[in-house]
C-alpha cells in the first residue's frame, strides 16, 4: 500500500520538485557567473508559456514519440518509487531515451538529426555504467529488488565507492551538463542550436522539459540508494548526498567547456571499466 | 495569470547593417545587463522564440531568409526592428540592393530607432514587445485567429527587379 502511495506521490510531486531544482540550478549557475539570475520559478514560467504557444509539428509522429518519452520516464520512475526491480527501471529508462532519439530522427532537420546521433552516442556512453550499477547492487544485497536494497543492513557506498563515482560521472551526461551536453544543452546557443529539441516547439518542448524534471528526480534516487540502509535516520543522509551531488554537477557544468563526442565515449567507458568493473571484481571476490 | 511576459525567448538576425546595432543587441545579453533575470533566453531557434530582433536593412539576398525565420516562429510572436536601418533603411536606403526597412519583408511591431540603438532603448523595445505579445496571446486564446493571421501574415514579396523609387 505504501508503495502505491509513494508511486502516486512521485507522479504528483516529481515535476514540482524537479522544476524547483531546475530553478535552483539556474540560480546557482547565475551566482557562479556573478549574475542575479532568473526567479526561482522561472522553469515553471517557461513551461506554462510553452503550453500557450501555437502548436507546430513537423510531422504526425513526432508528438507521439515525445509523448512516449514522457510516458516511459514516468513509468520507470514509478517502478523505482514503488520499489520494483532495479533492472526494470534501467531498461525502461533506456526505452524512454530511445523514444526521444526516434522523435528527433523523425524530422529532416540536420540539427535534429545530428543531435539524435549524438544522443545515441551518449546513450552508448552511460548505458554500461547503469547496468554495472545494477549488478553491483545485486552482488552487495543479493537481490535486484529495491525494497530489499533500501531496507538492507549494508551501507551501499562502503561496498561500491567505485560504482558510485561512475554513477556521478554519467550523471553529468544524464543531467545534460557541460562538458557532456553534446546533444541538448540548457544553454540556448550551442553548435547544434538546441540539438535533439531543435524541431520541437510549444507543448512538445514543454513535454520534453517536464520529462527531464521527472528523470532528474529519480536519477537522484539512484544516488540516494547508495546512502540508505536499515537505520531510521539514513534517509536524511541520502537526501543530503543527493544535494551534494547536484551542486557538484552544477559546479562541473560551470567549470568545463563542451568536449568532442570521442572524449565523451572513451572517458565514460574508461571510468566504467576502471571504477565500475574493478569494484565489481572486488565485490565478487568478497562474496 | 499569463506567463507570456515572464519568459520572452528571443532570436536575433542581423541583416545588411554596419554591425553596430548587432553588437549593441548582443551587449544587452551579456552578464552586465543580465537579461536572464527577466527570463530572456537567446534561443537562436525560430521554433522556440517569441520575439524576433532584426538589425540592419533588408536586401535582396536576406529577404527570403528573414521571411522564412519569421514564418517558422509559432504564434504569438512579435518583431522588433532595432536601429534606423532596420526601421527605414537608414543611410543604406538608396543603395541598389536595399529593399528598405524590415517592414518591407515582415510585419514589424516595435521600431527602435538609433544609430546605433543603445542597449537601454533595445531593452525598452523588448518590454514594449511583451505587451504586444500578451495582446496576441489573448487574441489567440479567444479564438480571433483570423484577425491575428491578417495582422501577422507576410506582406507580398517585393519584386527584386523593380526600379527603386526616385530619391526624395
Amino acid at each position: 500500500m505504501s508503495n502505491i502511495l509513494s508511486g502516486i506521490a512521485y507522479i504528483l510531486f516529481a515535476p514540482l520538485v524537479g522544476g524547483l531544482l531546475a530553478g535552483i540550478d539556474r540560480k546557482i549557475t547565475a551566482h557562479m557567473q556573478r549574475r542575479k539570475g532568473p526567479p526561482l520559478l522561472q522553469s515553471f514560467y517557461d513551461v506554462f508559456k510553452l503550453c500557450s504557444k501555437q502548436g507546430i509539428s513537423v510531422n504526425r509522429v513526432q508528438d507521439f514519440y515525445v509523448g512516449g518519452f514522457l510516458l516511459f520516464v514516468i513509468i520507470s520512475g514509478i517502478f523505482f518509487f514503488t520499489h520494483g526491480d532495479i533492472l526494470l527501471v534501467v531498461f525502461t529508462l533506456t526505452l524512454a531515451s530511445v523514444c526521444l532519439i526516434v522523435a528527433a530522427y523523425s524530422s529532416n532537420s540536420p540539427y535534429s538529426q545530428l543531435g539524435a546521433e549524438r544522443e545515441l552516442l551518449q546513450t552508448m556512453s552511460y548505458e554500461p555504467m547503469l547496468l554495472m550499477m545494477s549488478i553491483g547492487f545485486y552482488l552487495t544485497f543479493g537481490t535486484f529488488n529495491l525494497a530489499d536494497i533500501v531496507s538492507g543492513p549494508q551501507i551501499g557506498i562502503l561496498y561500491m565507492p567505485g560504482l558510485f563515482f561512475g554513477l556521478c560521472y554519467i550523471l553529468i551526461i544524464k543531467f545534460r551538463k557541460s562538458p557532456f551536453d553534446l546533444s541538448m544543452s540548457h544553454e540556448a546557443h550551442q553548435e547544434l542550436i538546441k540539438g535533439i529539441a531543435t524541431e520541437f516547439s510549444g507543448r512538445t518542448l514543454a513535454m520534453v522539459e517536464v520529462a527531464h524534471w521527472y528523470e532528474n528526480i529519480f536519477l537522484l534516487g539512484f544516488v540516494y540508494l547508495y546512502f540508505v540502509w536499515s537505520a531510521p535516520y539514513s534517509p536524511l543522509i541520502g537526501i543530503a548526498a543527493c544535494a551534494v551531488v547536484f551542486v557538484l554537477e552544477i559546479l562541473i557544468d560551470n567549470c568545463c567547456s563542451r568536449v568532442k563526442w570521442q572524449r565523451v565515449l572513451t572517458s565514460s567507458w574508461l571510468v566504467s571499466l576502471v571504477a565500475g568493473f574493478v569494484n565489481l571484481l572486488v565485490l565478487m571476490s568478497l562474496r | 495569470m499569463s506567463y507570456m511576459k515572464k519568459s520572452p525567448w528571443i532570436i536575433h538576425y542581423d541583416g545588411s547593417s554596419c554591425n553596430g546595432c548587432d553588437i549593441e543587441t548582443l551587449a544587452c545579453l551579456t552578464p552586465l545587463y543580465d537579461a536572464e533575470r527577466f527570463g530572456v533566453i537567446n534561443t537562436g531557434n525560430p521554433k522556440h522564440a517569441d520575439i524576433f530582433l532584426v538589425t540592419g536593412a533588408v536586401n535582396a539576398q536576406n529577404l527570403p531568409v528573414v521571411r522564412q525565420i519569421y514564418s517558422q516562429m509559432p504564434e504569438p510572436k512579435a518583431v522588433v526592428a532595432i536601429g534606423i536601418c532596420a526601421c527605414s533603411g537608414g543611410v543604406f536606403r538608396e543603395c541598389y540592393n536595399i529593399m528598405g526597412g524590415v517592414d518591407k519583408a515582415i510585419p514589424v511591431d516595435v521600431y527602435v530607432p538609433g544609430c546605433a540603438a543603445r542597449p537601454e532603448a533595445i531593452i525598452d523595445g523588448i518590454v514594449q514587445a511583451l505587451d504586444i505579445l500578451e495582446k496576441k496571446r489573448e487574441a489567440l486564446r479567444s479564438g480571433k485567429v483570423e484577425e491575428l493571421e491578417s495582422k501577422d501574415s507576410l506582406p507580398p514579396m517585393p519584386e527584386k527587379t523593380k526600379r527603386k523609387e526616385a530619391t526624395p
